[in-house]
């Protein structure tokens, strides 16, 4: 009965856009879905769009550092992109720093990023 | 809660904590009393993150609980107090529990240490045997 958050597929970046107040079984599940649709699309991207997301409490925030990490595992990067301002404020002193996650201002700014040949990853395979 | 009044002609609201939807409903009731005291932006964002991390708590190590919500008054100012009270095991060891990074479950161990940090006031009490009861405070400026 609880509702899932959408995945989509963008070429080879799979984007994910939180649009609700998140209940920790939906991140879980997110987590879960995440990992089979990179493995079953082959992306080698994946986009969180926290724009709409008012608080990233340890939680969510331990979700998008675990997400980034299996992703990494499964051969594609993770960009987390939108974060207000308070949200950094608020996870900064909440002790989270994120430091495994790439961050982008935009979804623009965060495909770009994803499509240049990073130094993590060889452009050519 | 002492010293602390509350304010006259406002609702206390009170919800039960026993499930995982009650967790976002708390941050929801938070957020909008946070408001109507005309908190900062980031400060509303450090309140409903200090009592998402909370509710969790109350939900997880405490078995399930109450959180009791308020508007209240001190030397002239307004703030917004919410109270966790869980009847769970109680926490052992305070000062251990309150340490970055010490978790007795799965988390991060940045819950209690990370609300306290997040909000004006923060009180624990606890009895190990019958329950906790953590209130936070943060006060318009």
């Amino acid at each position: 009965m609880t509702e899932r958050v959408p995945v989509l597929k963008i070429g080879d970046v799979l984007l994910v856009s939180i649009q609700v107040d998140l209940e920790d079984q939906i991140v879980l599940d997110l987590q879960e879905d995440l990992a089979s649709r990179i493995v079953d699309s082959g992306a080698r991207g994946v986009v969180i769009d926290i724009t709409a997301v008012e608080i990233v409490d340890s939680f969510v925030g331990r979700m998008l550092a675990t997400t980034a990490a299996i992703s990494r595992m499964l051969d594609a990067e993770t960009v987390v992109v939108g974060m207000r301002p308070a949200v950094a404020i608020t996870l900064v002193e909440l002790g989270l720093s994120l430091g495994g996650v790439r961050t982008a201002l935009t979804l623009e700014k965060g495909l770009n990023l994803l499509a240049r040949p990073g130094i993590d990853r060889p452009a050519q395979r | 809660m002492s010293g602390l009044r509350p304010v006259p002609d406002t609702d206390h609201q009170v919800i039960t904590i026993d499930s995982n939807d009650d967790v976002v409903r708390a941050r929801q009731l938070v957020r909008g009393l946070a408001q109507r005291c005309k908190l900062s932006l980031v400060d509303q964002t450090k309140l409903v993150t200090a009592a998402s991390e909370l509710a969790r708590n109350t939900l997880v190590y405490g078995g399930g609980g109450v959180m009791r919500l308020g508007l209240v008054q001190r030397d002239g100012r307004t703030g917004v107090t919410a109270v966790f009270e869980d009847s769970g095991p109680g926490i052992p060891d305070v000062d251990q529990a309150m340490t970055d990074g010490w978790t007795s479950g799965g988390g991060l161990g940045l819950g209690l240490s990370g609300a306290r940090r997040l909000v004006d006031d923060f009180t624990l009490e606890t009895e190990v045997g019958s329950g906790t009861q953590i209130a936070v405070t943060k006060w318009a400026r």
